[in-house]
């Protein structure tokens, strides 16, 4: 960050009031105004509606379900994604450049796309999902040498993936997995590996040596990456719809119930039910400005 | 790790070895088999999923997927939303990291977190919001009833809601750059009497070029590909305001499964397409401009 004093900057340089002045003009039309708007039209019907619309059981469930779901889809991540970031940054092996750029899949792969493939794998029918069903876990537990043994473990309908909460996360997992990969690979790459042989030469083992000298170089990275695959997975509408069945109070999430107030024509209770969305996610924004805060601090201090 | 003594290896001393440098051989293999199993499972397996489903009939009842009229208008209308949002965004990518990287003044810190605000927007909210403003119960709805001009259920919708969710996609990949680069050279440019455009156009944009194209590679991919914004504002009607992902979710709710599936693959190659020129683009990036994002 080689910022320019300000004051040497300033004014030298023309066109400062067309570029701010556009800027702010675009910005108004297209963000601001029409998130007004949103704000407005929910306050329109008074604290009673409002209150009385998003504590209706089936929204709370929806609600219950999104951040769930998004909770368990970002920790996966933060596990996997840190497993990901390790083995691409600090390993060689065949086929490494192809799976680094494969990781950002899910930000190319338009979400409907994703809906239906996933979907195509998990429901019963499905390369995955048919294994899951009860007759598909019987003949590989039959398979095994326990054999018939295992049947009583086999809940009756199999392991329902799609079409329950579970295919939710799963697709909740799928368009947030870049997420934590992106943040703490770069942190990795960077990271200087005098400190990591200075541990080593001091006595400590592999395992200490990541816990106490790697991880806390990472953490905002890791948690910075948690929290935007939660922020984007609340959010997410199209590679969840196919593979939930958005049954009401079971798997139904919350821009789902947008969808369908929207229909009904019931616009104050559609932005309602946006409102709170809104307000989670710039609740995570804000978390997020604060880890980034924290971390180039951390990033500044030694120059 | 606020460690304010550089570190140095003494000169004297051996080259460290790189056995405390990395993990033993079993906890290697068994990272990257967990890496490379997540991945295939997560990553590669939709992927195969789309193109196997969609061949699954083979390739006549593939390419019959295309020569269906409504496949053809929502190829078009894919296009043509793109074609618009990007040059916008673009612009407005430009303009903004113009402003903000090159000027001081007070209000910036929240200028760009407001910039980032399309992205923390579910993009069903994103279609919402216009559909507040110009639905037929909206704020303008009587007023463009009177005038006899479609906004939602109709192409302007789906534009807007495009340009919402690709709005952040430039102005994000140009103003790290920009602000890292400093203004150093623009100042040398018009201290030696170039105008502000010839600035722009021979300094900056060189500059920033491939940054420019990373972001709107990124931009359009997105606009081409988004479901949820655009499903909200379109009303469904074939033939006239399906865009391509649209028309895969219908085809998909009729059962017509092969066809779905043949419009999706198009959708995952122009991904693949979206990945490849994106790793194009970053080692181009590392070789000609410093401190990439």
């Amino acid at each position: 960050m080689a910022a320019l004093p300000p004051s040497r900057a300033k004014r030298v340089l023309p066109g400062f009031g067309i570029s701010l002045g556009y800027t702010l003009l675009y910005l108004s039309l297209i963000v601001l105004i029409p998130l007004s708007a949103l704000f407005l039209k929910a306050a329109g019907g008074g604290w009673e509606f409002f209150w009385n619309t998003v504590s209706a059981p089936r929204v709370m469930a929806s609600y219950r379900l999104s951040i769930g779901a998004s909770f368990i889809a970002a920790s996966i991540n933060a596990v996997a994604g840190l497993v990901v970031a390790w083995v691409l940054v600090r390993y060689r092996f065949p086929g490494k450049r192809i799976i680094d750029a494969l990781v950002d899949l899910p930000f190319a792969l338009p979400t409907a796309v994703a809906g239906i493939a996933l979907t195509a794998i998990y429901a019963p029918s499905g390369w995955i999902g048919r294994w899951l069903t009860a007759d598909g876990l019987k003949e590989i537990t039959h398979a095994t040498f326990l054999g018939q043994w295992l049947d009583r473990f086999i809940p009756e309908d199999g392991i329902q993936t799609a079409f329950s909460p579970l295919g939710v996360t799963i697709a909740l997992t799928f368009i947030s997995l870049p997420f934590v990969v992106r943040t703490v690979q770069p942190v990795l790459e960077d990271l200087n590996p005098e400190f990591e042989q200075a541990a080593a030469t001091l006595g400590a083992t592999r395992l200490t040596t990541f816990l106490r000298v790697v991880l806390p170089e990472i953490w905002p990275a890791l948690l910075t990456g948690f929290a935007l695959a939660f922020a984007r997975a609340i959010g997410e509408y199209g590679s969840v719809v196919f593979i939930s069945g958005n049954m009401p109070m079971k798997t139904e999430i919350a821009p789902l119930i947008i969808i369908s107030k929207l229909e009904q024509y019931d616009y104050r209770g559609a932005a309602a039910v946006a409102v709170v969305m809104l307000f989670i996610s710039f609740a995570m924004l804000f978390v997020i400005n604060l880890l980034q805060r924290l971390s180039s601090q951390r990033f500044a201090a030694p120059v | 790790m606020a460690a304010t003594v550089p570190l140095r290896a003494p000169t004297a001393a051996p080259p460290p070895s790189t056995d405390t440098l990395t993990e033993s051989y079993w906890v290697r293999g068994a990272l990257i088999t967990f890496t490379l199993l997540f991945l295939i499972v997560f990553l590669f397996l939709p992927l195969a999923a789309v193109f196997i489903e969609a061949f699954r009939k083979g390739s006549d009842m593939f390419f019959a997927a295309f020569k269906d009229p409504d496949a053809l208008s929502a190829i078009r209308l894919t296009f043509l939303a793109a074609g618009i949002a990007v040059p916008l965004n673009l612009v407005f990518g430009l303009a903004a990291s113009w402003a903000i990287t090159k000027f001081s003044f007070p209000g910036k810190s929240l200028l760009l977190s407001l910039i980032d605000v399309p992205f923390a927007v579910s993009p069903v909210i994103s279609g919402l919001v216009y559909v507040l403003l110009f639905g037929a119960q909206g704020w303008f709805g009587p007023w463009l009833r009177e005038h006899d001009i479609k906004i939602i259920f109709a192409v302007p919708g789906i534009v807007l809601a495009t340009i919402f969710v690709t709005f952040p996609f430039v102005a994000r990949e140009l103003i790290p750059l920009m602000q890292s680069q400093g203004s150093d050279e623009e100042q040398a440019a018009v201290s030696l009497g170039a105008n502000g455009w010839q600035t722009f156009w021979h300094v900056t944009l060189p500059n920033v070029k491939w940054a420019l194209l990373y972001g709107v590679i990124l931009c359009n991919a997105r606009a081409m590909g988004e479901f949820g914004a655009v499903s909200v504002v379109s009303g469904h009607i074939r033939g006239e305001t399906n865009t391509l992902p649209l028309h895969v979710e219908i085809l998909y709710n009729e059962y017509n499964f092969v066809a779905a599936f043949a419009c999706a693959s198009l959708l995952a190659l122009l991904a693949l397409v979206t990945l490849a020129l994106k790793t194009l683009v970053e080692s181009k990036f590392s070789g000609s401009e410093a401190a990439a994002p």
